[in-house]
């Protein structure tokens, strides 16, 4: 069940350096200049250092900046495995936006653990959610830039999103690097591509 | 109502518990508002019931989310908390720590350091990145700011054998590392401060620090100097290496372990970001396949770039590589080498 104190709640995931952080920043800033209020918390992880990380960015909320368990409008997910992992936070029949490119932690590839099946994780979470699944890395390449994975997800999440397209553009322009704004644009289009019903 | 201050607003307190029969407080760490609150109460001659950490209702321990706050308000007050959690997943899912950048110079220090303190020497160790060394077996004990060298020197002063290295970041020893030297040096320990000075205060965001010779506005200004610092407080033993020299940190620190008394290395690299900001590039490494034996001692060193193959058996290394070259030295096959322009 959704929380009926927010418009929409959202759970970015993700590994430490992938982004999720700027892409909290521009949608927050989006639906703040679209009049919303924005609560947002970016709860664990550190960013720069390859953890595990979990953002939430709640629209038209006035509350709380925690999104209460199992209640989330949608999951924008940047990894794999890290989507399996705060799950729980979304309400069930929601929808879950995954890129299915993984990142292997150190303990896999020190052979301490053992990395799941990606597919196997689509097929569990389509169980109870709906899933757009797709290989993001290969989609932020042909963007132009490897690092545009965050941009891409960002732009697949954003037809689910109570903001307007050009909102989130204008963002993304003002927001990035002026030197990346062609490539980051191409990027969210691709993205958007994704999940244009 | 809602408490953002410390001291906490006695007259509000007052006004709020006097029109109330039952509360709980909800604050994260240690109950210091909640006793506060009984204190007030209490001197007030009020009858309100307070709930919160000591009778249970709140854990002491880990950090608050919403479902910890309903269930504890739930049973404070009995009433009923909604159960409609969707089930935990049960698949099993690698563990992702926070890991050291890909050639940070802590990696190698570390390595060397356990190589020559031995594995079950003690370890204490203070906050910063070089906390995460807690995956390497490197850091034993983690208190407070500048608490890894009080506490090797209180470990020394209980009796103990072992030898002792602690180790201190450039930004942490300036904060309280200083004083907990001066007593240890002052008070005789026999223990080796190894102090990681990256030339920054990386975890928290790269502020600058006395040691970089840049102000909080990062204008140039005088530069603290460890070494003369650590002399000019008796230490007899002082020594800066560069991390990325294994051998030379090898031979410096097997010195400073048979120095008795207080030793002090100090260990100067800067960190892998803050060198990438300033436009510094080194060459990548790569694994030869041909030479590769598949042992993975050089996963083993915890670099996120080494990766390895699990169907040719091979380890490789990825485009995280910073070109630190601290691999190599790990390989004993020589399969680690520069990428070839
Ligand atoms: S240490 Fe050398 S031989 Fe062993 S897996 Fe790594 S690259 Fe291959
Ligand atoms: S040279 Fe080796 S240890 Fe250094 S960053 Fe590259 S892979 Fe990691």
């Amino acid at each position: 069940m959704t929380s009926d104190s927010s418009n929409f709640d959202l759970v970015i995931v993700g590994v430490g350096g992938q982004g999720a952080v700027k892409v909290s920043d521009i949608i927050g800033k989006a639906a703040v200049s679209e009049g919303m209020n924005v609560r947002a918390a970016e709860t664990h992880g550190m960013a720069q250092r390859g953890g595990s990380v979990v953002n939430y960015v709640r629209l038209g909320c006035d509350l709380g900046s925690l999104i209460p368990c199992g209640s989330a409008h949608g999951m924008l997910a940047l990894e794999p495995v890290e989507a399996m992992r705060y799950i729980h936070d979304v309400a069930k029949d929601k929808i879950v936006v995954m890129n299915t490119s993984p990142i292997y932690p150190v303990t896999v590839t020190s052979g301490q653990c053992t990395y799941p099946d990606p597919q196997e994780i689509v097929a569990r979470l389509e169980k109870d959610y709906r899933v757009v699944a797709f290989d993001a890395v290969a989609l932020a390449r042909q963007a132009g830039n490897m690092k545009t994975l965050n941009v891409v997800m960002l732009g697949a999440i954003s037809s689910y999103l109570p903001i307007p397209e050009e909102t989130l553009v204008e963002c993304i322009r003002n927001m990035v690097p002026s030197n990346t704004i062609d490539t980051n644009l191409k990027a969210f289009r691709l993205g958007r591509e994704t999940t244009r019903q | 109502m809602e408490i953002g201050t410390y001291p906490i607003p006695e007259d509000s307190v007052r006004q709020f518990l006097a029109k109330t029969e039952q509360v709980i407080v909800i604050e994260e760490l240690e109950p210091v508002i909640e006793d506060q609150c009984k204190v007030i109460a209490r001197d007030v001659g009020f009858e309100t019931e307070i709930f919160g950490k000591a009778d249970g209702f709140l854990p002491r321990t880990g950090e608050f989310n919403v479902d910890i706050c309903i269930e504890g308000i739930a049973k404070a007050f009995g009433i009923d908390s909604c159960e409609c959690k969707p089930a935990k997943q049960d698949m099993e899912l690698p563990v992702r720590p926070p890991a050291m950048c890909p050639g940070c110079s802590h990696r190698g220090t570390f390595h060397i350091m356990k190589k020559v303190f031995g594995e079950d020497a003690v370890f204490p160790s203070d906050i910063g990145c070089y906390t995460l060394g807690i995956q390497h077996g490197t850091v034993d004990t983690t208190l407070c700011m500048g608490a890894s060298i009080s506490v090797a020197s209180g470990i020394y002063d209980a009796g103990e054998k072992k030898p002792i290295c602690c180790t201190i970041g450039d930004s942490t020893f300036f904060h309280t590392g200083i004083n907990s030297l001066m007593n240890a040096i002052y008070n005789k320990s026999d223990i080796t401060v190894l102090i990681l000075d990256n030339r920054t205060t990386a975890m928290t965001g790269h502020q600058p620090n006395p040691g970089m010779g840049k102000t909080a506005t990062r204008e140039p200004t005088v530069e603290v100097a460890f070494d003369k610092l650590c002399s000019a407080m008796g230490a007899e033993f002082v020594e800066v290496v560069d991390p990325y020299d294994m051998a030379a940190t090898e031979d410096v620190l097997e010195r400073a372990k048979a120095h008795e008394g207080v030793s002090v290395v100090i260990a100067k690299r800067a960190c892998v970001i803050s060198a990438a900001r300033e436009g510094i590039r080194y060459t990548p490494f790569m694994v030869d396949t041909d030479l590769c034996k598949g042992c993975r001692k050089c996963l083993k060193f915890g670099c996120p770039a080494i990766e390895f193959d699990e169907v040719s058996k091979k380890a490789s290394i990825n485009s995280m590589c910073s070109g630190c070259g601290l691999c190599v030295e790990i390989c004993t096959f020589n399969a680690i080498m520069e990428v070839k322009k």
